[in-house]
């Protein structure tokens, strides 16, 4: 069942909160600051390519011919 | 014939013949409150939410009507052909002109035994604290993994699978086949809930089955589905039959949906539109995050420029030209006042040296005689001689004269 999973949306989303925050809050060097924004940007455009290209991924538990999950 | 006119009932109108006939049923002591015992057919369910249709047996049929109030207390879904004791009054409705049953309860009869059945059974579970609130838990606003239990060849599977790809596509959905009725069944889910339960990170169960007769829903209904349920590890979310049915599935699940599709709505509050909106604010807050890093920066550069200047030596310069400027312009000043002090001083003596000045007297007419030869003034007539050349000064100019000799004489 297990299938190599691309970076969730979930943990893109996360990261892309925790560089905000440090932008809004830390004094940060300005190189270091613009790397955290590029990668922002980044993160930001790979949030949004995985909602517009998210598609239902649906697997089935193998069953028999009655229909029964086989354990 | 005239004659039996005086002997003939009063002529009624039809309205006034159904008054009376409904006043007639309804204060009837059996019709008004009773029990009648038939098999439902022609049932429809209006948007409304009354319902409509009519008990019969072999022999005779009556329209029934229930009214929404009532309807929404029923525990089961009333179909055709189901055996049902109804209770209500009689009365009429005069715009179809029919004698009507106003049913305001309805149990069925031979699954009355399955009813009762189920009742234990609930309050077996209910007292046991199987249904307690407390033990409900919270869903995941974002479920990343869902599983499904429910057939694999029903249409619930495609209605959850339709309404789960419309509101949130990122979910990765692993469905559980059952068999969701007959004998068979509570075996089959048991084996799939336990299935799904294995997956470690799955984040909620749907448990679904579209919908049906009370005894098509009956799998859902067993103790050891409910126990199951309880213990699960994985929140439950039930969507079995329709709005009306209830099943100890839905009493014992962390949380009830009406129908496989609202189920399917319930596991996934948080759309991917609403996502893309969160998304969309958040690279506003990184764009100006980094703009108000960068402007303070320059805010920074700008006042250590500012300091720059004021410390650069061009401005010691400046403000020295400036100084000398100044100066320039004071000396200037008190050059041109001194210059003016002695003209006035200049004009005002030459006004006074003309005042004594003995040509002033000529204007007024007098006339200064000289000696032409030696020059001299001749002040008195005795100074004078005969024949003298002289000058004559007017204050105009001059002019030369020769004394008179004979004119001195008469003198």
């Amino acid at each position: 069942m297990t299938e190599t999973q691309p970076t969730s949306y979930e943990a893109a989303f996360k990261s892309l909160q925790e560089i905000i925050s440090k932008l809004e809050n830390g004094d940060l060097a300005l190189e270091e600051a613009l790397k955290l924004y590029e990668d922002g940007i980044k993160l930001s455009d790979q949030c949004a390519s995985l909602l517009e290209n998210a598609q239902l991924r649906v697997s089935t538990l193998g069953a028999d011919e009655n229909g029964d999950i086989q354990l | 014939m005239d004659s039996f006119d005086f002997f003939r009932p009063p002529v009624l109108t039809v309205t006034a013949l159904s008054s009376y006939l409904r006043e007639l049923l309804e204060t009837d002591d059996i019709l008004r409150d009773v029990w009648v015992k038939g098999e439902i057919s022609n049932f429809s369910r209006y948007s409304s939410g009354h319902l409509y249709f009519t008990l019969k047996d072999a022999n005779a049929q009556v329209r029934c009507v229930m009214w929404k109030t009532s309807a929404y207390r029923l525990n089961f879904s009333p179909r055709d052909g189901q055996s049902v004791e109804v209770h209500g009054n009689m009365s009429f409705y005069a715009n179809s002109g029919q004698v009507q049953l106003y049913v305001d309860n309805m149990q069925p009869v031979g699954e009355g035994l399955l009813f009762q059945e189920f009742l234990n059974l609930k309050n077996k579970l209910e007292a046991e604290g199987l249904f307690d609130p407390a033990h409900k838990r919270d869903l995941p606003a974002l479920p990343k993994h869902i599983g499904v239990v429910t057939s694999a060849s029903g249409a619930a599977l495609q209605d959850i699978l339709n309404t789960l790809n419309r509101r949130l596509p990122l979910v990765r959905v692993t469905i559980a086949p059952s068999q969701v009725q007959g004998s068979e069944a509570p075996a089959s889910l048991y084996k799939s809930l336990e299935a799904l339960n294995q997956i470690a990170d799955l984040d909620l169960i749907i448990l679904a089955r579209g919908g049906g007769s009370i005894e098509d829903l009956w799998a859902f209904n067993d103790e050891k589905l409910a126990r199951l349920i309880h213990r699960s590890r994985v929140p439950v979310i039930t969507g079995v039959g329709h709005e009306t049915d209830f099943t100890i599935a839905d009493f014992v699940a962390d949380l009830r949906a009406p129908t496989p599709t609202a189920a399917a709505e319930l596991a996934t509050p948080v759309m991917l539109n609403e996502l893309q909106l969160t998304l969309q604010t958040l690279r506003g807050s990184l764009l100006s995050a980094i703009d108000e890093l960068i402007a303070t920066r320059n805010y920074q550069l700008e006042l250590k420029n500012q300091d720059l200047r004021r410390l650069s030596p061009i401005q010691r310069v400046n403000n020295t030209i400036q100084t000398l400027d100044i100066l320039r312009e004071r000396l200037d000043r008190a050059m041109r006042q001194q210059l003016q002090q002695l003209n006035t001083q200049l004009e005002h003596l030459g006004n006074r040296l003309e005042t004594l000045s003995p040509l002033a007297v000529l204007k007024r007419g007098f006339a200064i005689v000289s000696d032409t030869q030696s020059g001299q003034l001749i002040r008195l007539a005795e100074h004078s001689s005969t024949d003298q050349a002289v000058q004559i000064r007017f204050s105009d100019g001059e002019i030369p004269a020769r004394l008179n000799p004979s004119d001195q004489e008469i003198l």
